[in-house]
């Protein structure tokens, strides 16, 4: 599903003349997993109180988030055509009530962890027993409302919290580290009062093994990965956070994405 | 206000456990009845206000009623887009409690003044305001929020020290005569209501005749129940509050809509603020909101209305 994720992605952005491809690419892979049986949601189960729920907190990946849901069966993958254009469905920055499977819109960063916080605590409770698992990006814990529920989060135990950090390294500019470096990022968490599990993001594997139970804490995943995985071009290239593939650029990549 | 807010939203949560309290760590005195009564239903975020915006959203996306406290400026403008993106873009069911609304909390300084809530909230598509007058007022808006969820703010000033209502009126009609009277209409919303029927009361002396009409609730601005109770007359409005964007403002873009023309005169804190520092009191007679201002600009109106 991944793969063929990363293509429609590529695809969507290109028609789209849009953004934020790089972004999706990373994090492709751990959202496939997540709708791979990790969390407990389904096109069937998507208005279910008791399901699993997803936030992608990095709205900017839309056009990756959009694929994967199509691709998982949450709406028809012919949608994929009215990502960025008029009239259409699907817009730059995930939007809820567009298409099934959104359960936040988001675009600004930082408010995906508190949502979650919410639902997380209400659950606790209840005593209902459900997941919730949010997406941000590395550039994202730039953002105080992220540590200000990393507190909160730690405070109330709330193991049933699992934050997944699409670490791949770059933002706007330039690199995370020279905008306004996190590391050592994992150390951080530790210090709020997480379990903290590094992992390799495109990792299929060890993604699932990292994203099962946690302990009496709320955990954070953070998981390595590259911007633009899939298109060699793209890869680690900052340019690709706004760029929009062209026809050349197009052809290139879906030839390199069709013959893995 | 606050007092009386507690004993109804305490007394609807015992018995209903999907009304949640959540505060940024304010509230001292007032809340801790219900935070020992019902645990459950009780968070205290501590002091971040952003975080607890988009919590109570979460909160209230699993079928809950968030009630969401702190004062006036901290759970507005510090939290603007965690309200504007979670709660009201979504339709969730969070009623911010917006405590020391205006000046109420004077000499603490301009950090802690609430004078342009108002406006920053009126924007926000899908919120409903409500800014009660007295105790009575609060409690009607509460049973209207616990009725009907949806995003609402609920802005408490201080409480008048008499109660504007003898019970709690029905706030769905949004606008409710306080006090009868022919020569124009002063309008008024929140604590200041008392303060206009204090000048009332004085312009009644020299022979002025001037109706008082509460208007608890900001938006939907209720228009049709302003034109009908008012009757043609010309409008004053009194407001704790900038008189940007606020209830003045509200009143003068539905006139607008309804291409209905009165004379309106908008009284309220000056937009660009005031070089003074003071109590509620002193500030308020400083913005001409007190009752010997009100009585002044009523004269002056219905002089500049000849």
């Amino acid at each position: 599903m991944a793969q063929l994720a990363r293509a429609s992605a590529v695809r969507m952005v290109a028609s789209g003349k849009a953004s934020h491809i790089g972004s999706s690419l990373s994090m492709i892979d751990i959202l496939s997993v997540l709708y791979s049986g990790v969390a407990n949601v389904s096109p069937s189960s998507i208005n279910s109180p008791l399901r699993d729920v997803v936030i992608v907190s990095k709205g900017h990946a839309a056009a990756g988030t959009y694929a994967v849901l199509g691709h998982a069966g949450f709406f028809p993958e012919s949608w994929f055509e009215e990502f960025c254009i008029d009239g259409g469905r699907l817009t730059g920055h995930v939007t809820a009530g567009t298409v099934p499977g959104i359960e936040l819109s988001t675009g600004s960063l930082g408010h995906g962890l508190a949502f979650g916080s919410g639902i997380a605590i209400s659950a606790q409770r209840d005593g209902d027993n459900r997941r919730i698992f949010v997406l941000m990006s590395d550039g994202e814990c730039d953002e105080g409302s992220v540590w200000e529920t990393a507190l909160f989060a730690a405070h109330h135990k709330l193991n049933n919290l699992t934050a997944i950090i699409d670490r791949n390294g770059l933002q706007s500019f330039e690199s995370t580290e020279s905008t306004l470096a996190l590391e050592p990022l994992d150390a951080k968490w530790e210090a709020f009062g997480w379990q903290v599990l590094h992992v390799d993001g495109h990792d299929h594997r060890a993604l699932k093994e990292a994203l099962k139970s946690p302990g009496n804490k709320p955990n954070v995943i953070v998981a390595e990965t590259i911007k633009g995985k899939g298109v060699s071009f793209m890869e680690g290239q900052v340019a690709w956070h706004y760029k929009s593939p062209n026809d050349v650029e197009l052809g290139g990549a879906l030839s390199e994405l069709d013959s893995d | 206000m606050r007092t009386a807010l507690m004993r109804r939203i305490t007394d609807s949560a015992s018995s209903d456990p999907s009304i949640m309290f959540v505060t940024g760590d304010l509230g001292f005195s007032v809340v801790e009845e219900f935070r020992d009564l019902l645990p459950k239903q009780f968070i205290n975020c501590g002091v971040a206000e952003q975080a607890m915006m988009s919590m109570a959203a979460g909160i209230a996306s699993t079928n809950k009623r968030v009630f969401a406290y702190s004062i006036s400026n901290f759970a507005t403008f510090r939290c603007l887009e965690q309200i504007r993106n979670d709660i009201t873009f979504h339709g969730h069911s969070v009623c911010i409690v917006s405590v020391g609304a205006g000046a109420s909390y004077g000499t603490l300084g301009y950090s802690h003044h609430g004078l342009e809530d108002l406006a920053i909230m009126r924007v926000l598509p899908g919120m409903r305001i409500f800014s009660p007058a007295d105790n009575y007022e609060t409690s009607s808006a509460i049973d209207a929020f616990l009725d009907e969820p949806g995003p609402t703010y609920l802005r408490l000033g201080r409480a008048p020290a008499t109660q504007i209502h003898a019970g709690v009126p029905n706030i769905s009609r949004g606008a409710l005569e306080v006090r009868s009277g022919s020569d124009a209409s002063i309008l008024a919303t929140g604590s200041v209501v008392s303060a206009c029927l204090s000048a009332a009361e004085s312009l009644s002396d020299s022979g002025v005749d001037v109706q008082v009409v509460s208007v608890p609730r900001i938006k939907p601005f209720p228009i049709g129940q302003i034109l009908e109770l008012t009757q043609g007359r010309s409008l004053i409005t009194v407001e704790e509050h900038s008189t940007t964007g606020g209830f003045g403002s509200a009143l003068l873009e539905s006139l607008s809509s309804q291409r209905e023309s009165r004379f309106v005169s908008v009284l309220g804190f000056p937009p660009e603020g005031l070089e003074v520092h003071g109590s509620q009191g002193f500030l308020n007679k400083a913005a001409g909101i007190d009752p010997s201002g009100i009585v002044k600009s009523v004269i002056d109106h219905l002089r500049a209305q000849r």
